[in-house]
């Protein structure tokens, strides 16, 4: 069971082969059982999963079941859920228990999915390796002395490790797709504006999209079609026809342009990160796919790019956090100035208060022009860079990530060396593009390569498509992480 | 030396909408702190704001109403600081791109008109209150304001004097709350003035420099803070200090303004475009929809009560100093001008002297409504919306004026027993005997019997005193009751006393 697609979970479920409150015991046990190991969850709640779960199995005794009710789906900490703690990784919300659901929770407990916990992050989701959360790091269940990614690490290991059928992330500058390729699993960051940022805990506003992960690009599909959907509560919401992400499955890749952008293939891919992308070519043309060699100029750009508009953005959304209505307040303060300065001196960890300093210097008087200005004129830049790439291709293909995880601490002393693990995957959010990762084999160290796929405005489905077709021919995605425990 | 005074004001209004700007709460006043702060507005993890439709139409309105230029794509941006009752760490405003640029609005100076420059008019944000008192030591938060619509109105630095910042504070507050865009609701803070001032030497061009004084909540207050603000000015100058830029405070109870903030101290608000929300796009039919709501404005009833109604500048000017108060005196005008056309047709041919006429019934209906009826208003503390007497009662009570019923003397006793709720005018006539006298035969008869009992009076006027005059015809109104006349008495006893 715990190398189910969700198809065959519904199945089980459907033929009532078993019930939405054995599945989640067995998850649960299994969480139970590993997550000492791997930190994967910062909150487990057996008797609110078990509560939802029954619900669930009422619901299809009713006749009322939906195509995934009682699957169960652990939610990364970014998203608010009613009466669940909703830490974002942060000592400064780590007492914050919301009172509110975000849009992408609502959706999930519409279609009958019982929440499985709450999984680890980065601190306010700034970081790509999950250590810079206040719950500590989680281990790649691949390799326990490796990061998972991140920042949505707790996620991708969930999902790795089989202690969750499928999980929620969110991406802002690879956060979804580059822990997906660190332990093996797929994911995928929509389109911006596809799923409401609604109740999910802001890092970069213009840049944020919460996605899938799971184990398979059908399953990412079926979860988009639960996580997709225009919110009147989110202003960047997009108002669209609903649409199936799935219907495109089964098409055959027969005529697919794939570009290859020269700037993804030059210096800076490890060679055996290198050896496996030009495998999966090498199968997606027989699979009937040609390649074509594309251009993405201004690639260089995103990294500085990406670091002056993020830190912005959340030097002015983690404003929010001032020990005044909720979450974490300094004890002993001299006055109001005293307050704020100690509540956020020990509620923010070191990286939090980094890009809150480049952000709040991006912005000050003076700097305006030179950084953040400047940094929006090339961000339209490398949008317009895509444009033109996808007038040759259908999908974008490369490297996920440089490198396969790393081990635990060996970037920390150098943010710039961190901050270049999401190379290939900014550009994608500073474009508004939707983006995916999936398996593609194993490095050296035998941990896992993703391979991304980046697609145009709203390809959702024919991204999904091209990802399942490879799935189709390689089993990559169904290699399971041994575990001891 | 000579010094001139320079001041521009900076007037923040709260706009009419039900919601708040970015979120559903309710923005109505007075609720138990926190009772209408949402999600939202406390700024939880993970909320976002939407615009409120309303606001966006609301300042459209004001910006047709100034003749400004109105953006099409208007953007808001947010402004970063920190305070306990500025939930988020940021307002929500408008900056680069605001929604109304470039207006004008005239105001009365004596008997001059000055056109005063609207720089611009921005959306924004409130933030709640910080309450220092009841809480021993600690400060309480009221959220419930957060998130109330305002326009923030900026003046060029047009006005001259305290006298003339008060004049475009009140024609403000008139045109806004004459468009209903705002409650003009001063004590519970819907219209709230900060007043830039400097002085410079009579002649200089360049400006000196400006202390801004900031929330002034009443029309006294802005005049009595700017006249403490220019002598405390020109006395630093003069003693040859220099003036620092700075935020001030008004104490009403001192009268004095003090220091609150230098410029060194001024905040770097980080101002960036608010990542949240989408430039705000007004299309052609909006304005266009927006345009058709609007009420004629008082600068165009005002030109239309001198052009065709005759009256003066300073009437026409008093009575559309609210909106309410200019229906009200255009249904009395209208509605006596019907009574009168219809008890008094006008012959084939004598159409021309129909605007004669209506000039007659809106001179005399503007007497009432800036006399006797705003002095009664005013006596009582009522708002025209509040009067005892209609429009229309009004109306009747000057029909009986204008037919001869009543001398101006009787009206004004009618008028009383009206508003003490006697009934209207004509039951009260009937009722009180009131019909004014105008018999000659009978008026002749009571002079002949006033004459007969004043030979003293008689003898005085006889030998030049014209004061005597006067003391006969009084003893006649007080002998006819007061019912007499007065014209018809000043004849007749003339004639009498000359025959």
């Amino acid at each position: 069971m715990l190398n189910h697609s969700l198809r065959q979970l519904a199945s089980l479920l459907a033929e009532g082969k078993a019930s939405s409150v054995e599945l989640c015991t067995d998850y649960l046990d299994r969480i139970e059982a590993l997550n000492r190991q791997l930190n994967a969850f910062i909150t487990v709640d057996r008797a609110k999963t078990l509560l939802e779960a029954r619900a669930a199995d009422a619901r299809r005794a009713q006749g009322e079941a939906g195509p995934l009710t009682g699957i169960p789906v652990a939610h990364k900490d970014i998203f608010c859920a009613e009466g669940w703690l909703t830490t974002c990784g942060s000592k400064m919300l780590a007492n914050f228990v919301s009172p509110y659901d975000a849009h992408i929770i609502s959706r999930f407990k519409a279609a009958g999915m019982p929440c499985l916990g709450k999984t680890n992050m980065d601190e306010f989701a700034m970081g790509s390796s999950n250590e810079t959360s206040y719950f500590g790091p989680v281990k790649n269940p691949w390799d326990l002395k490796a990061v998972p990614g991140g920042s949505s690490g707790g996620a991708a290991a969930c999902v790795a490790a089989r202690l969750a059928p499928a999980a929620t992330g969110t991406d802002t500058g690879g956060s979804i797709r580059q822990p997906a390729a660190l332990c093996g699993i797929t994911g995928l960051k929509p389109t911006y504006g596809v799923c409401s940022r609604y109740g999910m805990i802001a890092f970069a506003s213009s840049l944020d999209q919460a996605g899938p992960m799971a184990l398979s690009a059908e399953d990412c599909a079926l979860l988009m079609n639960v996580m997709a959907g225009f919110d009147e509560r989110d202003s960047t919401s997009l108002q669209r026809a609903a649409e199936d992400y799935a219907r495109d499955l089964d098409k055959p890749l027969t005529g697919l342009k794939i570009g290859l952008p020269r700037e993804f293939f030059g210096q800076g891919m490890a060679p055996d990160v290198a050896r496996a992308v030009e495998a999966a070519i090498a199968e997606y043309r027989k699979l009937g796919a040609q390649t074509v060699e594309v251009s993405l100029p201004n690639m260089h750009l995103s990294v500085p790019v990406y670091y002056v508009l993020a830190p912005a953005e959340a030097s002015s959304n983690l404003s929010r956090f001032d020990g005044v209505r909720y979450g974490h307040r300094a004890a002993d303060y001299s006055d109001l100035t005293d307050m704020y300065e100690r509540t956020r001196a020990e509620g923010f960890g070191a990286e939090v208060k980094r890009r809150i300093l480049i952000g709040t210097y991006v912005l000050s008087h003076g700097y305006y022009d030179a950084y953040y200005l400047q940094a929006q004129k090339l961000r339209r830049l490398i949008a317009r860079d895509f444009a033109e790439a996808f007038q040759q291709c259908d999908v974008i293909l490369g490297p996920t990530a440089p490198t396969t995880a790393f081990d635990l601490g060996a970037k920390n002393a150098d943010p710039v060396q961190m901050y270049l693990s999401d190379i290939y995957t900014i550009a994608v959010n500073l474009a508004g593009l939707p983006g995916m990762s999936l398996p593609c084999g194993f490095g050296d160290d035998g941990r896992p390569i993703g391979l991304q796929l980046i697609g145009n405005y709203f390809a959702e489905a024919r991204m999904l498509n091209v990802a399942h077709q490879y799935q189709l021919a390689t089993d990559w995605h169904t290699r399971q992480p041994r575990l001891g425990g | 030396m000579q010094w001139e005074t320079v001041i521009g004001l900076e007037v923040h209004t709260q706009l009419t909408t039900r919601s708040k700007i970015f979120s559903g709460a309710s923005t109505a006043f007075g609720a138990e702190p926190n009772t209408q702060a949402c999600a939202v507005d406390l700024a939880l993890p993970g909320v976002l704001p939407v615009l409120n439709r309303g606001a966006v139409e609301r300042a459209i309105k004001f910006g047709l109403a100034i003749g400004a230029k109105l953006n099409r794509i208007n953007v808001f941006a947010r402004k970063n600081y920190f305070y306990p009752d500025l939930p988020k760490g940021y307002q929500i405003s408008q900056y680069e791109l605001p929604i109304v640029e470039a207006g004008e609005l005239p105001i009365q100076v004596g008997d001059a008109t000055k056109v005063i420059r609207i720089t611009r008019a921005h959306l924004e944000e409130d933030a709640g209150k910080s309450l220092h008192e009841d809480f021993h030591g600690m400060t309480g938060i009221d959220l419930n304001r957060a998130g109330t619509p305002l326009l923030e109105i900026v003046s060029e630095p047009d006005m001259r004097s305290a006298k003339e910042a008060v004049a475009y504070a009140k024609a403000l507050h008139n045109l806004v709350t004459w468009i209903g865009i705002c409650d003009g609701n001063m004590q519970e803070g819907s219209f709230r003035v900060d007043a830039n001032v400097s002085v410079r030497p009579v002649g200089q061009q360049a400006f000196g420099t400006r202390r801004e004084i900031k929330n002034l909540n009443s029309f006294r207050f802005l005049e009595q803070a700017i006249d403490y603000e220019v002598r405390w000015q020109i006395e630093q100058l003069e003693d040859g200090h220099t003036i620092q830029q700075a935020t001030v405070l008004f104490d009403p109870d001192t009268g004095e303004t003090r220091m609150m903030r230098t410029k060194e101290e001024a905040h770097d608000y980080r101002y960036f475009p608010d990542p949240d929300l989408l430039p705000v796009r007004l299309d052609d039919d909006l304005i266009a929809q927006m345009q058709a709501e609007l009420p004629e404005l008082p600068q165009a009833k005002q030109a239309r009560y001198q052009a065709d109604w005759g009256l003066s500048a300073y009437d026409a000017g008093t009575l559309t100093g609210a909106r309410a108060l200019a229906e009200y005196f255009e249904t009395v005008v209208e509605t006596l001008t019907k009574a009168t056309l219809t008890r008094n047709p006008l012959p084939e041919g004598e159409a021309d002297k129909a605007a004669a006429r209506l000039r007659e019934s809106a001179k005399l209906a503007a007497n009432w409504v800036m006399g006797e009826l705003s002095g009664t208003l005013n006596r009582d503390g009522l708002d025209i919306a509040d009067s005892r007497i209609g429009p229309a009662s009004l109306a009747a009570l000057l029909g009986r004026i204008q037919d001869g019923t009543l001398s101006g003397k009787l009206a004004k006793e009618v008028f009383a027993a009206m508003w003490a709720g006697e009934g209207e005018a004509d039951a009260i006539i009937e009722a009180r005997g009131l019909k004014q006298l105008s018999d000659s035969g009978e008026i002749e008869k009571i002079i002949d019997a006033v004459l007969a009992a004043n030979a003293k009076s008689v003898e005085e006027f006889r030998a030049g005193k014209d004061k005597a005059f006067n003391a006969l015809v009084g003893q006649v109104m007080k002998a006819s009751q007061g019912r007499a006349n007065p014209a018809q008495v000043n004849a007749l006893l003339k004639k009498k006393l000359a025959g």
